[in-house]
């Protein structure tokens, strides 16, 4: 018996040693996930989807009184109106999407099969307007935000569940072009997302403590208190990206797609919570 | 849209506490178009009102260096359960808002 626990761990031991250098997406996971567990041990799974108010007690006392009144009310309320807008052909969004305004948010971003691109739910919205002979909205304008702040708030509570098809080499492709965006440093500053967000998250940077990259795009868009507007997560990584004084890309962007489906894939089995209240 | 108001209100004995957001530009009338350079003209409430029963409970007078979308919260005494509370602003260029609301 001991004989065989003993052949058993070593042969255990034999896997772990000889695991291939490439880990696919499920074990970025894995370890993404646990490396947070054993960063904060005190803070439960389901908290990442708030954000840095999982980290920071303060300014998690602000953001309870806020959301007691939350500022994102009147973009939702334009938001659902805009979502009931009949198309010339008398389509509406529920048409594009397949299914009713409470079941979308969690299934963005996602791979289209035939192109091989990520869709994101800003990037559905315009398609849809395209299809059925709509004028498109404008990326991190007022409407297109507020249609997915209604969308996003209708979703609420439905666990992101992101597929990356492994045999699929073009999801695959995507995939790692956004874990490589998120690794790559840039900017006069030298930064990474992840030398923030995961190496140093908590810490202070200036005033405000970094949040961490799990559940980071679960509660998008945001209001923004400094701005007074609503945010896209795109309009977001731009902020990030201008911080480390690096030249900004477009909103929705291949890159800035890419690397929402690779943090959406991340933030897994994490609830849809948006959208958010952020200072 | 509904109203440019929203409120909520809360009654424990006679004290009412109304918490209320509006929906405001709030311009100060010192910023400019990034782009022309032109100055954005001043646009901001100048005035909000809650009556009670027709009664003045508080007056607000605002100016440019009240927030976007201004959040306003106070508490008053002698109200009760069914009272009628109005809230109205007017701003500086003519517009206004209005909501009335029962007290629960």
């Amino acid at each position: 018996m001991i004989k065989a626990i003993t052949a058993g761990l070593i042969f255990l031991f034999t896997l772990a040693v000889h695991q291939p250098a490439f880990a696919g997406p499920a074990e970025d996971r894995r370890a993404f996930v646990a490396y947070f567990e054993s960063r904060f041990p005190d803070i439960p799974f389901a908290e990442y989807a708030n954000g840095i108010y999982a980290i920071d007690q303060d300014a998690r006392n602000q953001w309870i009184e806020i959301e007691e009144f939350p500022p994102y009310e009147f973009a939702v309320e334009q938001g659902e109106s805009l979502w009931q807008e009949t198309f010339a052909d008398g389509k509406s969004y529920s048409d594009c999407f397949n299914s009713s305004e409470a079941d979308v948010r969690q299934n963005y971003p996602r791979v289209d099969g035939l192109t091989g691109e990520v869709i994101t739910l800003d990037m559905a919205i315009n398609l849809c307007r395209e299809e059925h002979g709509q004028k498109s909205f404008e990326f991190g304008g007022e409407e297109i935000l507020a249609l997915s702040a209604f969308i996003a708030f209708e979703s609420r509570g439905n666990v992101f569940d992101i597929m990356v098809d492994e045999d699929d080499p073009q999801a695959l492709a995507a995939y790692e072009e956004g874990k490589r965006f998120y690794y790559s440093k840039r900017g006069q500053l030298n930064l990474s997302c992840a030398d923030c967000h995961v190496a140093s998250a908590g810490q202070y940077v200036r005033a405000d403590h970094l949040s961490a990259s799990l559940g980071h795009p679960t509660h998008f868009p945001v209001y923004r208190s400094k701005l007074g507007s609503m945010l896209s997560l795109h309009q977001r990584v731009a902020g990030c990206i201008r911080d480390v004084r690096a030249k900004p890309f477009d909103l929705q962007s291949t890159e800035y797609r890419n690397l929402e489906y690779f943090l959406t894939y991340m933030s897994n089995g994490l609830e849809a919570n948006g959208p958010g209240a952020r200072k | 849209m509904a109203s440019t108001i929203k409120v909520k209100t809360k009654l424990s004995d006679d004290v009412a506490t109304v918490k209320s957001l509006m929906l405001h530009p709030m311009e100060t009338g010192s910023r400019k178009d990034p782009d022309s350079g032109a100055i954005i003209p001043a646009h901001h409430i100048t005035q909000l009102i809650f009556t009670n029963n027709g009664k003045q409970v508080m007056v607000a007078n605002f100016s440019t260096a009240v927030s976007k979308n201004p959040y306003f919260s106070f508490s008053f005494n002698g109200a009760k359960a069914g009272d009628t509370l109005n809230i109205s602003w007017v701003d500086n260029i003519g517009e206004k808002g209005e909501l009335e609301t029962q007290l629960k």
